[in-house]
């Protein structure tokens, strides 16, 4: 692992180095922040707390065409995908979300589009100073300088930001901008503790996971289900920001000639997405829905993957339009085994 | 299959033969078909109880069971419910048009795991589509086995599949097929009731015997409720599950029944684990 600093007054410059590769970056977008492709000589200021839209759709994005084909032909094309990528400045909590999702993209069958995107794609952390106000992210295993699923973490330290690489797509990318770049010394690493421990004791929000994936599926007829899901509006948008969120839908589009299959995000929490054709719905009400989501992050995937599929980012707290809060959710959980 | 490495492909296959299994407004359509690519038509091996993403481009695709044993030859066989987009285009296909096929996904019975062991399936409606590979791969192995027992039922003549395959195998031995329906009707020759009493009557012991259930969600209740009476363990009993899908290859998150998901953990289930899966019979 290498550790180097950046004097932030050369942060536009080493954006421009970038250059020939897709560079994302979180630029305001109306009210909110969202990870968006940084203009030519543009090096977006990284002052923000977290974007509304997480940066999954770097590697999954939120409709993405799977196969291309003439209306009536049986020929069928795969998008080429060579564009290099460089994910700057996402937080820790995405960053470990993503490599929670690659694990099911790449249970048993790879997902092509999935991996190639991540194989073409450096993800640069920037370690939270500020948590927000829902950040829950040392409750689940992670924290504000978590370096799972990052090539290269960013830690602010006033004048400069540290960076470290831990992959080789890490390294290249310190040794792409070394002419930028000072060697860190201990003074640094002692800084970067300090700091990141601060932001630690600012996170206000905790939740108990202990017990939780293993005693969830036992309380499937619990009271607590109606009473959490009473009122959700079925709305998605807890699934739809949500970082670990992969499910998505597949269908077909023809415009002309030109036709493709393409995949979408979609949402547990609508009706239709387990309806059979026959109408029957395995899961008909927002209970069930709500019931599946919440054992779907705190239980099936720590079966499946050994991890809560959950990086305690707070979005679906912070933008529900009724107030749903997942840390209550798992308060009433614990409560309930 | 090597041909490619994105399993979100999917193959043509020429469509040889096509009947109708049953009529109405949910009428029932087999398809005969073979790919188009010979690397690909001897790549393909599936097993009994697996299932095939079979579509038409630029309408869709729908997770279909494979009602072919790999023992009947090269091809595969498909028989499909008329019930929305997708499979309205699919009765659409007629011989030499293409239907393209992706596969095969999903767990399947283990058939060598039950060698030497008699078999009975229990199936009603479009619910024997993945219990005919079954009966056939036993058909074509009888020395590997103790004999088949087929039951089968639907809510009238009409509405039993497979109809034509039936009297030869009454001719065999070790295969004996009881067939039922709901209502009395003129000239039928067999019996008359639902699936789970007739199970009852016939009274199977379950002595080395492995019982595979699939049909309609409140005859598969009922049938675990009489198998039970009649002394099959939970491990004795298999049955298939069927859930929305999109991927087939446990990415898209839909088909989770519990912590399963039945595109890849199934769709075959023993009894014994699916009991434990609160969601299973939702």
């Amino acid at each position: 692992m290498s550790a180097m600093l950046l004097n932030k007054e050369k942060w536009p410059e080493f954006v421009k180095m970038l250059a020939g590769k897709k560079v994302l970056a979180p630029q305001a977008d109306g009210d909110a922040m969202r990870f968006a492709a940084v203009a030519e000589g543009e090096a977006p200021a990284l002052d923000y707390n977290n974007t509304r839209v997480p940066p999954k759709g770097a590697l999954f994005p939120q409709t993405e065409t799977m196969l291309k084909f003439q209306s009536g032909s049986e020929q069928v094309e795969e998008p080429q995908l060579d564009q290099e990528t460089v994910v700057l400045g996402l937080r820790p909590c995405d960053a470990r979300a993503m490599a929670i999702v690659e694990k099911l993209f790449k249970w048993d069958i790879d997902d092509p589009y999935f991996v190639r995107r991540r194989d073409l794609t450096t993800l640069v952390g920037l370690a939270c100073i500020e948590p927000g106000m829902n950040c829950f992210c040392s409750s689940v295993g992670g924290g504000p300088a978590s370096t799972e699923g990052l090539d290269m973490l960013m830690v602010d330290l006033g004048e400069n930001y540290l960076l470290e690489a831990f992959t080789e797509k890490g390294e290249a990318l310190l040794a792409e901008t070394k002419d930028l770049l000072e060697e860190a010394g201990d003074v640094q690493l002692k800084e970067k503790e300090k700091v990141v421990g601060d932001a630690e004791q600012k996170i206000k929000r905790k939740v108990d996971t202990e017990g939780v994936p293993e005693g969830l599926p036992g309380l499937w007829e619990d009271p607590l289900w109606q009473k959490v899901s009473a009122s959700c509006l079925g709305c998605g948008t807890c699934t739809y920001l949500c970082p670990t969120c992969h499910c998505f839908d597949i269908q077909d589009e023809t415009e002309g000639f030109d036709a493709r299959r393409c995949r979408m995000w979609d949402s547990c929490m609508f009706d239709e997405y387990t309806m059979h054709t026959s109408g029957h719905n395995p899961r008909p009400t927002r209970r069930e829905r709500t019931r599946n989501r919440i054992n779907h992050k705190y239980s099936y995937y720590v079966d499946k993957f050994d991890v809560i599929a959950c990086v305690g980012c707070g979005r679906c707290t912070n933008l529900c339009p009724v107030n749903i809060d997942i840390i209550e959710t798992i308060r009433q959980v614990k409560e309930a085994l | 299959m090597k041909t490619n490495t994105n399993p979100y492909i999917p193959y043509p296959a020429t469509v040889e033969e096509t009947w109708y299994e049953t009529g109405g407004d949910r009428c029932i359509k087999t398809f005969k078909v073979v790919f188009d690519d010979e690397e690909v038509r001897e790549e393909w091996s599936h097993l009994p109880g697996q299932c095939a993403m079979i579509g038409v481009l630029g309408v869709g695709e729908s997770m279909i069971s494979i009602s072919c044993s790999p023992t009947e030859g090269k091809f595969l066989r498909f028989s499909v419910m008329l019930m929305g987009k997708v499979t309205r285009a699919l009765h659409q296909l007629e011989p030499g048009d293409k239907m393209m096929v992706r596969g095969p996904y999903g767990n399947s019975f283990p058939v060598d795991e039950w060698q030497g062991k008699k078999i009975l399936t229990i199936g009603g409606g479009i619910g024997q589509a993945p219990l005919r590979p079954i009966v056939e791969y036993v058909k074509a192995n009888q020395d590997k086995y103790d004999g088949l027992t087929m039951i089968y039922g639907a809510r009238t003549s009409n509405d039993l599949c497979f109809k034509g395959e039936f009297e030869e195998m009454s001719k065999c031995d070790d295969l004996a097929c009881h067939l039922t329906i709901d209502v009395e009707e003129e000239d039928w020759e067999h019996n008359v009731g639902f699936v789970p009493q007739m199970l009852l009557d016939l009274n199977p012991s379950p002595e080395n015997t492995i019982a595979i259930t699939c049909g309609p969600p409140i005859m598969i209740r009922f049938v675990l409720e009489n198998l039970k009476k009649l002394g099959f363990e939970d491990d004795q009993i298999y049955t298939t599950l069927e859930n929305r899908m999109k991927c087939g290859i446990g990415k898209c998150g839909r088909c989770n029944a519990g912590n399963m998901y039945v595109c890849k953990d199934g769709p075959v289930f023993n009894y014994a684990v699916l009991k434990e899966i609160p969601e299973a019979f939702a």
